[in-house]
């Protein structure tokens, strides 16, 4: 329902401009005309194997940004999460391969999301704790788990990987299904439940919502907990897809991944966020990404082309946040 | 046509305001406001919370600009458009909340906005800066160097940079508002030699403040204000302190208020729901001690400042308390904050509603189930039963009355103030609370609105809630309450029962001019 007034003076087309650019689907449909104005010119771009390629990119990007639109939501982010990815890489990958005794991938992927969970308890503990801004701690946290992962591996990669976990990875049926699971999971966790409802209101004021007995800096915490979950979660995958236990691994994402959230309409601010809108974002860079690489241009085109646009997604979002008022 | 007598008179003022009126969202705060400072006159303004003074200087100092009226300063129209107008012109203001920035030196802060240049550069001429402010210090009597950073002086002397500010754009007319406050006994002496000698010099001041002495002591002329008019004016003379505290209170009741009855609690009172001992925290509150029983309206009267909503956010845990105990309903709270408290029935309309009651672009309903939310959730995880909060959030808003144009998933920020305070007030009284505090809950809101809000606080002691009522509006504790105590400068200082009611003791209590009587 639109919340804007609408005087008698606007043109019909100019309403429906006007609703389309505030409708939570412009960006959905921004992707499909995208698509569609680049089919013709871009080689390859609707063939199935270009496809599965594309989940590939898609399936992980959605997985940490599910967790950084519940850390955005309560009007922070989480700078780390490609450093936690990289580090639950390679100590789940040391710890499944010989060198570590060759634990089963079972283990290994359980001790992953528990580090990146502790990873993500560690941040929150010193944002709500220490009252610093998300921003710094994240940044520094992931300036040092970074260096960490570089040095727990001398640089190198891990190689060896065990088969069942590989298939994590892999088999694309179950990284759809896990991928799928935590979005429902996290869509019905922000619509359906108290904790739901407790994380916007930490966005939308948190003096309010504590005097109102909200648990705010338990919500808060939680939220940077579920963000260094939903790394681990991503590295697992990309860590069976690439065979490699990596320290860089995921390195190049992290402007994808707040760029898609915030495209997907998610405020910066805070307050505002649904996991429905994240995924057109993932869908919408996934896209942009795919095409532009199949355009054989060069990746410093590629990323100034993506810089442009998370601008211009972030102008709206400023844009949208001044005059458009209680979406829901 | 002015006459010549009229004419002389005109000449002779330097400022005189003209019949100013302003009003915020449709309600006066000033309705006419008329009076005028001498060249080299003292005049002092006296009213209480509410009164209009702030408006007023707000005016003075363009601020704010009235709907109507003239003001003249100086022989020529007046109507600063913002604060360096007023400077321009020669009007200087001396704050309750002192405006120097405190990472920076004297000087700096004398001269923020005009920098001696050296010559045609743009570059400070440190020099001169200080040796101009070092001339300015020694006007004022302040014996420190001026290389000093203002956080290290003390009230008192920060106040006398401010002078020395003012008069460095040579100020003719200076507004000191509740200058006093925040001073010792022998910085308030230095202040007022220095007064005396502005004074000799030629200066003209406007003198606000709550301590009727100084304001005896100092002023030529007196000017009363009572909601937003002038009800007394006249040489200092002409007037008693009893005859000033009757002004500043007014005989009339301007609002409406539902039948209360007189014996509302006598000897069979309700049990006490809430026990406060000997709470303090420095700087704050000291030593405060009352009970609040089932079914009693308290007041909680007292001038802005005297620690009223501090207290109250001692009580919620949403400050810390050095020392007091807190029992609610018999039992000792070791540990005070907002979940521990409202699971025991405690809810707190802060006087912010913005900033601290309300989350202005959530819709109306999401505010109003913000605190009972836990109560529709299934465990484990916390399921929301939408209908079950549905349900609360119509009943609620009957209870309330609110506007039933307005919808369930209107932003809050979109309603009218009234509106918003009663979505406040719904969403606390879902938590079906023992004790409820409210501060300030009239503020800012129409008289129809007023009144059912006072409607239903009655209704509420009715049932057996305790309320606690802080307000700054004097007639509205006594119309409300069956109880007034009354703070000053975080001291209880009178507890008075309804049939003792009296404006003039409660304000005296308030400012301090009468002994203390304690009931």
């Amino acid at each position: 329902m639109a919340a804007t007034p609408v005087t008698n003076l606007e043109s019909r087309t100019t309403t429906r401009l006007r609703s389309l650019c505030l409708s939570e689907y412009l960006v959905l449909a921004l992707t499909v005309l995208m698509f569609a104005a680049l089919a013709p010119f871009t080689p390859g771009l609707g063939t199935s194997a270009n496809l599965l390629n594309a989940l590939g990119y898609l399936l992980p990007l959605f997985i940490v940004a599910v967790g950084m639109t519940l850390v955005m939501i309560t009007g922070g982010i989480d700078l780390s999460v490609t450093s936690i990815i990289a580090l639950t890489s390679v100590v789940g990958a040391k710890l499944m391969t010989s060198d570590g005794g060759g634990t089963p991938a079972i283990i290994g992927v359980l001790v992953m999301l528990a580090l990146g969970a502790g990873l993500g308890a560690l941040n929150g503990a010193v944002i709500t704790m220490l009252r610093l801004p998300a921003f710094i701690v994240t940044l520094a946290s992931m300036m040092f788990l970074s260096g960490f992962a570089v040095w727990l591996t001398q640089s190198k990669n891990i190689y060896g990987l065990p088969g069942s976990f590989l298939a994590l990875g892999q088999r694309l049926p179950i990284a759809f299904a896990l991928t799928a699971a935590l979005g429902v999971a996290a869509h019905l966790m922000l619509r359906r439940t108290v904790f739901g409802r407790w994380l916007y209101a930490v966005g939308q004021n948190a003096t309010a919502a504590h005097i109102s007995g909200v648990p705010v800096r338990a919500m808060t915490f939680a939220a940077y907990v579920a963000s260094g979950l939903c790394a681990a979660l991503a590295s697992v995958m990309l860590t069976g897809r690439l065979e490699t236990g990596s320290p860089v691994l995921g390195r190049e994402i992290l402007l994808d991944i707040i760029g898609a959230t915030v495209v997907g309409g998610t405020s910066l601010f805070g307050g505002m966020g649904k996991i429905a809108w994240t995924f057109f974002g993932v869908l919408f860079l996934t896209v942009l990404d795919n095409a532009l690489n199949l355009l054989s241009l060069s990746q410093f085109s590629i990323t100034i082309t993506k810089g442009a646009v998370i601008l211009f997604a972030a102008v709206l979002d400023a844009v949208r946040n001044r005059f458009v008022v209680g979406r829901s | 046509m002015t006459t010549n007598k009229e004419q002389r008179t005109a000449n002779s003022e330097l400022l005189s305001l003209r019949g100013i009126e302003k009003a915020f969202f449709g309600i006066k705060v000033l309705k006419g406001v008329s009076f005028s400072v001498p060249a080299g006159g003292m005049v002092g303004l006296v009213g209480e919370n509410g009164a209009g003074k702030s408006t007023l200087v707000n005016i003075l100092g363009g601020n704010l600009q009235p709907e109507a009226g003239t003001l003249r300063f100086a022989g020529a129209d007046y109507a600063p458009q913002n604060p360096q107008d007023a400077a321009r012109r020669g009007i200087a203001f001396i704050h309750q909340e002192l405006n120097l920035f405190p990472n920076l030196s004297i000087a700096e802060n004398i001269f923020l906005t005009r920098f001696p240049r050296a010559g045609t550069t743009p570059f400070i001429h440190r020099g001169e800066m200080h040796e101009r402010a070092a001339e300015l210090l020694r006007k004022v009597g302040l014996e420190i160097p001026s290389h000093r950073l203002v956080k290290t002086l003390s009230a008192g002397e920060r106040q006398l940079v401010e002078i020395a500010k003012a008069l460095s754009i040579e100020a003719r007319l200076i507004i000191f508002d509740e200058p006093t406050t925040s001073l010792s006994e022998r910085e308030t002496t230095r202040l007022f030699a220095l007064i005396a000698r502005l004074r000799a010099r030629g200066l003209a001041m406007i003198y606000i403040s709550h301590t009727l002495a100084d304001v005896f002591r100092l002023c030529d002329d007196i000017v009363v204000l009572r909601d937003g008019e002038v009800v007394g004016s006249g040489a200092t003379k002409t007037f008693t302190t009893e005859k000033l505290v009757s002004l500043m209170v007014g005989r009339t009741m301007n609002q409406l208020f539902p039948e209360r009855r007189a014996e509302a609690f006598g000897s069979e009172e309700g049990a006490p729901i809430l026990e406060v001992r000997d709470v303090s925290q420095s700087g704050v509150a000291e030593n405060i001690s009352f009970s609040l029983h089932r079914g009693e309206v308290l007041g909680l009267s007292g001038l802005m400042g005297a620690g009223r909503s501090e207290l109250a956010r001692i009580l919620f845990g949403l400050d810390p308390r050095e020392r007091g105990e807190v029992r609610l309903a018999g039992e000792v709270l070791h540990h005070l904050s907002p979940p521990n408290l409202i699971e025991r029935g405690v809810a707190f309309l802060t006087e912010n509603r913005r900033s601290e009651g309300l989350c202005l672009d959530a819709a109306v309903a999401d505010n109003l189930a913000l605190v009972t939310l836990p109560q529709h959730g299934r465990t484990p995880l916390r399921w929301l039963l939408r209908d079950s909060l549905q349900a609360a959030v119509t009943r609620i808003r009957s209870v309330v009355q609110l506007d039933s144009k307005t919808s369930d998933t209107q932003p809050v920020r979109t309603l009218s103030g009234g509106n918003q305070q009663k979505v406040v007030l719904g969403k606390w009284l879902l938590s079906k609370p023992k004790v409820l505090i409210l501060d300030e809950p009239t503020r800012g809101i129409d008289v129809g609105a007023k009144f059912e809000i006072y409607r239903l606080i009655h209704g509420l002691a009715d049932q057996g809630v305790g309320v606690l009522v802080i307000s700054s509006e004097l007639e509205e504790l006594m119309g409300l309450c069956d109880r007034i105590l009354v703070m000053r400068s975080g001291c209880l200082v009178d507890d008075l029962p309804r049939v003792q009611f009296d404006r003039e003791r409660i304000l005296a209590a308030a400012l301090g001019t009468a002994k203390e009587v304690k009931s």
